[in-house]
């Protein structure tokens, strides 16, 4: 299995989850060894996936678990759930 | 199938039985998610906290419904989209792209970086490199962002995605792959300029390796 660029970049998003078969896997590493583009691509993919997982992307708004608890504070002591 | 957890299960049957207050240490694990998975619908911030606070009510008044056949977090997941989406139907001012709309062909080829350095994360500390991926993120069209936050952020597996979402494995790797592309599309260029470290060749995939 021989892949140029092209082919290896809709493999990128499943590489990276580790959802590609074991020689996909192979001819993708393979290529990357080669490929300066598509391993700068990986890397940026990569790169944005853990800047996008910290806590300072989408921060949860200030004093948000206190009010979420106060809200379900007063609906459990409203009502039981519904059967 | 992904199924909920034996002691989520236990807890959910006292609170049917009475012990109302381990609600609150039921969701306590998953305030975050439901709040981020309400962003990724809404965009607002206002917005998905009074979202997410209904679909936890929901959630508590629904309890009985759950019978554990997916994860508890799949199950609240569900109702936290529904919740927002419903929100987002009666007060949206622009035009709502449809769900399979987005899901037609495009381009989806990468930004070509021959020279890409790596973004440290304490470069998150400035504002504006923060502000510049989230208005990236809020500009995907809406079936992609909700897969890649509810992927990329909340760590949910494809799976458990394909379940909250009723949708099959494959069609949310589809929409991950183009939401991705598109994203690096956006912030390579933007992300490239920001600081010129040395490059670190592989330095992510060698550990993994």
């Amino acid at each position: 299995m021989k892949l140029d660029c092209k082919h290896v970049w809709p493999y990128i998003s499943d590489y990276i989850d580790d959802t590609v078969t074991a020689e996909e896997r192979a001819a993708i590493e393979e290529h990357l060894e080669h490929c300066e583009i598509c391993s700068a691509i990986l890397d940026s993919v990569h790169n944005i996936l853990v800047l996008t997982a910290d806590d300072r992307i989408f921060r949860l708004p200030l004093g948000y678990s206190e009010r979420l608890h106060e809200r379900i504070g007063e609906e459990l002591a409203r009502a039981a759930p519904d059967d | 199938m992904v199924q909920a957890l034996p002691k989520e299960m236990e807890w959910i049957a006292r609170i049917l039985q009475g012990e109302r207050d381990l609600f609150h240490d039921l969701i306590r694990p998953y305030e975050r998610a439901v709040y981020l998975t309400a962003v990724s619908v809404l965009r607002d911030a206002t917005d998905a906290e009074d979202a997410a606070q209904e679909a936890m009510i929901k959630a508590y008044r629904g309890l009985g419904s759950f019978r554990g056949d997916a994860k508890f977090s799949t199950w609240l997941t569900s109702i936290t989209l529904n919740e927002a989406r419903s929100r987002l139907r009666k007060t949206a001012k622009v035009r709502v792209e449809s769900l399979d709309s987005a899901d037609q062909d495009e381009d989806f080829t990468p930004f070509l970086v021959a020279d890409w350095r790596e973004i440290p994360s304490e470069a998150l500390e400035r504002e504006e490199l923060a502000k510049q991926i989230e208005r990236a993120i809020e500009g995907l069209p809406p079936s992609y962002r909700e897969v890649f936050l509810l992927r990329d952020k909340e760590e949910m597996s494809i799976e458990e995605i394909a379940q909250a979402l009723g949708v099959t494995a494959n069609l949310v790797k589809v929409r991950l792959f183009r939401a991705r592309m598109m994203l690096q599309k956006q912030l390579a260029p933007y992300l490239k300029r920001e600081l010129p470290q040395r490059r670190r060749w592989f330095s992510w995939l060698g550990g993994r390796a």
